[in-house]
């Protein structure tokens, strides 16, 4: 089996068997519900199923030689349905597209670009550092720099890449701006010394590139005082809440939705324009699936005025995934060249069965996923892609 | 097949460019350096040879800010070598820094002979390509610029330039040689950061220091601006009956309807 460039202490895919993760891994029963249940399960090679066959039976090198895994969205659908439990896509699945990756001999064009520009530039899109808090402009209230405070915060808002620079995303930011505000949070950003908290890439295989990414932020965060911090990006949240521990970090984490959701009763005064829409909502697979929060997102929505919410057929546990994780963001002209199915077209596909007026996300990423397959499906005349935050903040207009 | 790589660092244009205030150089206040793209390209191309023809290739950077990373890079892409050419002085031109090169290769234990010297056809900074014609007649050996292929064969190489008006030109060079490259066969390989961190704990950069420079560079800065704009475009806003109003308007203003 291939050795793990880096030792660095962490587990590898060497040592897995012998770890309690690994144990567990070799109580699988081989049922199959992890490849009946993966969105490119018709399209991957190796599904979680034939990778544990295999390295059960010393035949990975096949596996880490080929670019297979990197159908792998790593949408923790596996994960959830797992009836043994064991750790797919948090412990498996990252520690061979690791090795994926180091053999790759070469990789995608939009995948090498944006881990390249998010080493360089601390965000996928190789936009200028400096350039972070430019969105500020927009938002028509007061958005401090952490380093302009000079004193402790209540909270710490990591505004992440999608919201701080994708225009569509930093309607995102500009809204969440505008509801802490008005529920009067004591906040402040890091601005240009904010960098990627690099989930996705570890996720896509680059774990040196994660850890990169975390010890420049954990330098960053050792500068400053906060009481606790909150994100616009789930997969910042999962990064925070379940990998930067490991590096010191102490500090309660909360995604931007469950935080409006327990602050909803505040807010409920100013939240006196009626939307008039039928809303279905879209649950992410990190903060759904992964983390549970599947009451918090549509109790907001139904506290909205003139709001009706509807279901898709998968929803809960059984969301589709957009097709952004696990560098899936990076991907499409990778899975358009082997003629997959774009997984952000099943999902609008569902959405307009519903009849909805408005597709509701909590998750930066999906905001132009959704978008673009709304245009490309034609539905772009009937359906609107928003974030949640967009929408309270519409309603308090 | 020995193959010798030369990079320098450019000015990273990702942030706004300024100008000092004393209107001759770039404010190096947020100025960040990248390596010269035509220079990765020229190390692509060098490893790519290698795994053809087989033998060794070596890296050696102009010191500057982050090129120690990009030494780094190269080892992890597999370089075999990496130096780090010191004390250049700021502001040498390409005269000046191609016979400081020249002059420095012998010094560096075991690096001559090298079968070929490859390096960008130019750098955005000074948009000159000078270095790799200078380099090649300071060494006396055979030059050919903007290239857009290169193979072995037969103990020598066989090189492809575009021309302008789709026409392309092949040629045959004897060993050793300077090669200008403008694009290598594929484009610069990825390079995992585990295996960048490992280069950085286990490689090592040579430091070498340069010759001494010949005569004083013989071009002056005068002044640097940035272009003033001679046109502004109109953004066209409305409703779509709207711009299609105004384009017709200034379509018809302008006699073109």
């Amino acid at each position: 089996m291939t050795q793990a460039v880096l030792d660095s202490g962490v587990m590898t895919l060497d040592d897995l068997l012998e770890r309690p993760e690994g144990e567990r891994l070799m109580s699988c029963i081989q049922c199959g519900i992890c490849a009946a249940t993966c969105p490119y399960g018709d399209v991957m090679e190796h599904t979680p199923r034939t990778l544990i066959a295999k390295l059960r039976a010393g035949l990975l090198d096949e596996v880490l030689t080929g670019d297979d895994l990197l159908n792998c969205v790593t949408c923790y659908a596996c994960w959830a349905k797992c009836p043994r439990g064991i750790a797919l896509t948090d412990v498996l699945l990252p520690l061979v597209k690791e090795q994926v990756l180091l053999n790759l001999p070469e990789v995608p064009a939009e995948l090498q670009a944006a881990f390249e520009a998010t080493l360089r530039y601390g965000n996928p899109m190789g936009e200028s550092p400096r350039k972070r808090a430019a969105w500020v402009e927009e938002a028509g209230v007061e958005v401090p720099l952490m380093k302009d405070v000079g004193r402790p915060v209540d909270v710490l808002w990591i505004v992440e890449c999608y919201a701080s620079y994708y225009p569509r995303g930093r309607e995102n930011a500009v809204a969440t701006a505008r509801l802490l505000d008005a529920l009067g949070v004591d906040f402040a950003i890091l601005g240009p010394e904010e960098r990627c908290l690099g989930e996705c890439v570890r996720l896509a295989g680059e774990t040196g590139l994660f850890d990169t990414m975390r010890e420049q932020n954990m330098a960053t965060f050792d500068k400053y005082e906060f009481g606790k911090v909150i994100t616009s990006d789930p997969h910042a949240f999962d990064a925070m809440a379940h990998l930067y521990p490991a590096a010191g970090f102490r500090t309660p984490v909360e995604h931007v939705t469950p935080f409006i959701s327990r602050h909803i009763e505040d807010l409920l005064p100013r939240l006196t324009r009626e939307l008039n829409a039928t809303i279905t909502y879209h649950d992410t697979c990190v903060l759904g699936r992964r983390g549970g929060l599947f009451d918090e997102p549509r109790s907001i929505l139904t506290a909205l005025p003139g709001v009706e919410l509807v279901e898709m057929t998968h929803n809960g546990v059984n969301t589709i995934c957009c097709g952004g994780g696990g560098g899936g963001m990076w991907l499409d002209a990778f899975y358009k060249a082997r003629g997959h199915d774009r997984l952000s077209d099943r999902r609008v596909e569902e959405a307009a069965a519903t009849g909805a007026d408005i597709l509701a996300v909590s998750c930066p990423f999906e905001v132009p996923r959704f978008e673009d397959s709304v245009k490309v499906l034609g539905y772009d005349d009937r359906i609107e892609v928003r974030d949640i935050t967009e929408l309270v903040a519409r309603a308090m207009e | 097949m020995k193959i010798l790589v030369l990079l320098k660092m450019v000015p990273d244009v990702v942030e706004e460019l300024e100008v000092a205030p004393d209107g001759r150089a770039l404010d190096t206040e947020f100025l960040r350096l990248i390596v010269n793209e035509r220079d990765d390209h020229a190390l692509e191309q060098a490893l790519l040879l290698r795994e053809d023809a087989g033998g060794e290739v070596v890296v050696a950077g102009l010191d500057a800010p982050e090129v120690d990373d990009v030494l780094f890079s190269a080892l992890a892409k597999g370089a075999d070598r990496a130096i780090k050419l010191t004390g250049f002085p700021e502001g040498s031109g390409a005269p000046a820094v191609a016979g400081m090169v020249a002059g420095t290769l012998p010094s560096i234990d075991g690096l001559l002979p090298v079968d070929l010297i490859l390096t960008g056809c130019q750098a955005l900074d000074d948009l000159d390509g000078m270095i790799g014609p200078l380099l090649a007649a300071a060494l006396d050996l055979p030059y050919l610029g903007l290239v857009a292929a290169a193979t072995v064969e037969d103990g020598g190489m066989l090189v492809s330039k575009e021309y302008s008006g789709g026409v392309l030109g092949d040629f045959r060079v004897e060993l050793p040689a300077v090669l200008g490259i403008q694009a290598a066969a594929k484009p610069p390989r990825y390079v995992p950061i585990a295996k960048v961190r490992q280069a950085m704990s286990t490689g090592t950069i040579e430091g070498v220091a340069a010759s001494p420079a010949g005569p004083a560079p013989s071009i002056e800065v005068i002044e640097m601006t940035k272009p003033e704009s001679a046109g502004h475009a109109e953004m066209i806003t409305g409703s779509p009956s709207e711009a299609a109003a105004r384009i017709a308007a200034v379509l018809t203003d302008r006699g073109l309807l």
